[in-house]
């Protein structure tokens, strides 16, 4: 029986390069695919702002206009702005991903495709939520 | 040869299975699907309801839809979201137990903020 590595035992092996940087042509795929992880991890750090939202009216108005002014701000705004689009677009790349889950638009042509579906989506979505919000009276 | 009394047919199978199979990728996708519309409403709800003042927003969540809506939405989102950054840290977090503390850390967070928001709906749902 062969000895079994240890933490110790230093195994060279070839390495692909690290994903970014000058090795890999551009490609809309794995562009995409980053930019779900980022927007993922964006998205569950936005959720404590959200969940504060909800507490801060729960603990009543001064609480809740303290947090406004902060939301209203222009840093707030912006986060909100940021925190629409990055979960619509993972909302729509998710649905990329459960469309390929159940076996279908997996070649090349279709994947590439969809990504760019995406892309145009999530801003197209992001201006119809803003101006739905806005627009449709109470 | 081994010098302790596993069969060598049980150090090949190492630790052996955790017995939770595709537990975590199906609970993913499972909570991705409730997503497609909770999440939908919920950005088209933050849009129109952040410039809310404070009896027009405590007015909203007494609505028993949106309340139910509410909660819905963050058990969702708190376990879809925990799942995804379980990855991310199994990913990129190489040193074992630094690996397994940010795990537990962060599953605790999303616990702390998932029962927080969802008691906050419900506290002004049910009258505060």
């Amino acid at each position: 029986m062969s000895a079994k590595p240890t933490a110790k035992t230093v195994v060279s092996r070839p390495l692909s390069p690290f994903m970014l940087g000058q090795y890999y042509r551009f490609q809309i795929s794995s562009f995409l695919s980053i930019t779900h992880r980022v927007t993922g991890v964006g998205l569950a750090l936005g959720s404590i702002l959200l969940a504060v939202w909800v507490m801060s009216a729960a603990m009543g108005p001064l609480e809740f206009g303290q947090f406004n002014s902060f939301a209203h701000s222009p840093f707030g705004l912006f986060l909100l702005l940021g925190w629409s689009w990055a979960l619509l677009y993972h909302l729509c790349n998710g649905i990329r991903h459960l469309v390929w889950d159940v076996g279908y638009a997996f070649d090349r042509k279709n994947v590439d495709l969809g990504g760019w579906i995406v892309v145009v989506a999530s801003v197209v979505l992001t201006a119809a939520v803003w101006s739905a919000a806005y627009l449709i009276p109470a | 040869m081994s010098n302790n009394l596993r069969s060598p047919l049980s150090q090949a199978r190492g630790l052996g299975s955790a017995k939770d199979g595709v537990h975590h990728w199906w609970v993913q996708r499972l909570t991705a699907l409730a997503l497609i519309p909770l999440s939908l409403w919920f950005v088209f709800s933050v849009a129109r309801y952040h410039v809310a003042d404070y009896p027009t927003m405590m007015a909203w969540i007494h609505n028993p839809y949106v309340a139910v809506g509410l909660v819905l939405y963050f058990i969702a989102v708190f376990y879809h979201s925990a799942l995804g950054v379980q990855v991310v840290i199994e990913d990129y977090v190489g040193t074992e137990w630094l690996k397994i503390a940010s795990i537990v850390l962060m599953k605790l967070a999303h616990f702390v903020f998932g029962a927080a928001a969802i008691f906050a709906v419900l506290k002004i749902a049910f009258g505060a």
